[in-house]
């Protein structure tokens, strides 16, 4: 796959002396759904902002599609469809009107049938003459990304796509998101929630801070960082954690039914099945074993932990 | 994509004009009634007590006057609030992000505010018809005239509309400068009806000379000579422009 965008050095400091981010390098290969995981004010939508051009970068170069953001800002820009969080939209405009201009303004010549395919994706065309302060906030959302995707972009940011939004939105977004990767668009998604960066998303950049801490195929950080948890089920309760079993650090669940036990999956000994025989050992019997995978907010919540303790 | 956006240009043409016919009506009326307004009180009632004003009949010789005072806050007016109404609710972002460079934004939006204070400039026009005889003297000049001066103060307003933080804001600049300065400025009268030391005064009003530049168009002479008239003009339209370059180039109050 060819890198469709390339940030190199991207620096960016208010005049306030905040500096938002400091020295991002990050390489989106075309086709891939990529999601940048960060807390609130971590520099998501600053990144984003200055890729699209609505933030001037202080220092660093990006290019997308081969152009540069400042030198070529045309062919750069022409190439992206832009979904900001905030709901941003006219009021007096009729839906189809403004998703037309929107393509104007992108310069591609007016193709209606182009727009209704778009309009028809996001359940609004039934809409399209209505004014868009008519729409409730979930419309408005969908008429963003319309707008967004008029000019047929090669990448589609999403910056916090599903903040607020309902489930229904939420689950048509998925889907189109899937469509959209299906023709080839390169999505990049900012979020919070980090069950749709584990849902959608074939790589996670995570930032803190202004700072890219990794970047990393989904299945791989989960796997790298990823934790099991083994969760025992006792035959009797116990009241207490038996000092025989100090060094494995177990914890007692359920009222003394169940006992946990977390280990890296990666490690040389897991120390799984050292436990399982001490306990057969102490004629502590069990029913049921039950393992299960940190999620990616367990990892991304160490993550940020891990950085406010350095 | 290479070369300008021109469908840019047009898109944006297009959306200001569409936000004008929205409010056609009032639009267009309020222009015809504020016109008659000023001949019922400043043509009948006054300008019967009035005597000719440079062997011009007191009703005609404030057409022009009239025309500009309209065309200046039309311009400025329908330029703001084109530029700042999307920094308001946000959509200027997909402007900040599109592929469209300052020049185009610029001929844009100035381009359709500066077509609706011309289209009101021609209503007025047309409006004082029905009350009194004029004969212009230099048409093509008259056009000419109205043309700059359109395209001047909707850069100005432009200009208001991306310096402005708040509804107060951009108002204030109109409402207290501009409209005290054209009053002061022989809309209604000449300024050799003044005495010293207000007639010299005078001369530093910048919007004399574009009163007087007009009224020239019209009859033929004006308070000042007609290529001081045109200076300020040019003058006007050169610094507008500079500063419109330097705040596209610096991203004031546009982009962080």
């Amino acid at each position: 796959m060819a890198a469709i965008i390339t940030v190199e050095g991207l620096t960016k400091s208010y005049a306030s002396g905040f500096q938002a981010l400091k020295g991002v390098d990050l390489t989106i290969e075309e086709g891939e759904i990529f999601a940048l995981l960060g807390p609130n004010g971590a520099g998501k939508t600053t990144m984003i902002s200055i890729i699209c051009g609505n933030v001037r970068p202080t220092g660093g170069t990006v290019t997308v599609a081969g152009h540069d953001i400042v030198n070529g800002y045309r062919g750069a820009r022409s190439a992206i469809g832009l979904v900001p969080q905030e709901l941003q939209t006219d009021a007096f405009e009729r839906v189809i009107d403004t998703v037309r201009f929107s393509r104007g303004l992108f310069g591609k010549p007016r193709d209606d049938a182009y727009i209704e395919r778009v309009l028809r994706d996001l359940s609004l065309w039934d809409k399209r003459n209505s004014k868009i302060l008519e729409l409730s906030g979930g419309m408005k959302r969908r008429v963003m990304i319309a707008k967004a995707l008029s000019h047929e972009p090669r990448v589609l940011f999403l910056d916090e796509p599903t903040a607020g939004v309902d489930v229904e939105l939420r689950r048509d977004m998925w889907k189109l998101i899937g469509e959209l990767r299906e023709t080839g668009v390169t999505i990049i998604l900012t979020t919070h929630y980090i069950e749709e960066a584990e849902e959608m998303a074939d790589r996670v950049g995570v930032i803190n801070r202004g700072e890219l801490m990794l970047v990393e195929e989904k299945t791989t950080l989960m796997r790298k960082l990823g934790k099991k948890t083994l969760t025992v089920a006792l035959a009797e309760p116990l009241a207490a954690v038996p000092p025989e079993l100090a060094e494995w650090d177990v914890a007692l669940k359920a009222d003394g039914n169940e006992i946990e036990y977390v280990f890296d999956t990666h490690a040389e000994r897991t120390g799984v099945s050292s436990l399982l025989r001490r306990l057969g050992d102490l004629g502590i019997g069990y029913k049921d074993l039950n393992t299960q995978q940190s999620s990616l907010e367990d990892i991304f919540v160490s993550l940020v932990h891990q950085e406010k303790a350095a | 994509m290479n070369g300008p956006n021109l469908r840019a240009i047009w898109a944006i043409y297009k959306f200001e004009l569409h936000r004008f016919r929205r409010t056609l009506l009032t639009g267009l009326l309020v222009p015809v009634i504020t016109t008659s307004l000023y001949f019922v009180v400043f043509g009948g009632a006054i300008g019967s007590r009035m005597t000719e004003i440079d062997g011009i009949p007191y009703a005609a010789f404030i057409v022009p006057g009239l025309i500009m005072m309209s065309m200046f806050t039309e311009s400025i007016f329908n330029a703001s609030f084109g530029i700042y109404m999307p920094k308001f609710t946000g959509t200027i972002y997909e402007l900040l992000s599109a592929p469209v460079s300052a020049m185009e934004t610029v001929i844009a939006y100035v381009g359709a505010a500066a077509t609706k204070a011309l289209i009101v400039g021609s209503i007025i026009f047309v409006t004082a018809h029905l009350f009194v005889d004029i004969h212009v003297a230099h048409p093509l000049a008259m056009v000419g005239f109205m043309v700059l001066i359109a395209v001047s103060f909707c850069l100005f307003g432009f200009i208001l509309g991306i310096w402005a933080q708040s509804f107060e804001q951009l108002q204030v600049i109109p409402l207290l400068v501009i409209m005290p300065m054209t009053f002061l400025g022989g809309a209604f009268y000449s300024i050799h009806m003044l005495a010293e030391p207000w007639r010299t005064i005078t001369l530093f009003n910048p919007i004399v000379y574009l009163i007087s530049g007009f009224r020239w168009t019209f009859f033929g002479k004006g308070d000042v000579g007609i290529e001081f008239s045109l200076l300020f003009v040019a003058g006007m339209l050169a610094l507008c422009l500079g500063v419109v370059g330097w705040m596209f180039r610096t991203g004031y109050r546009l982009k962080k």
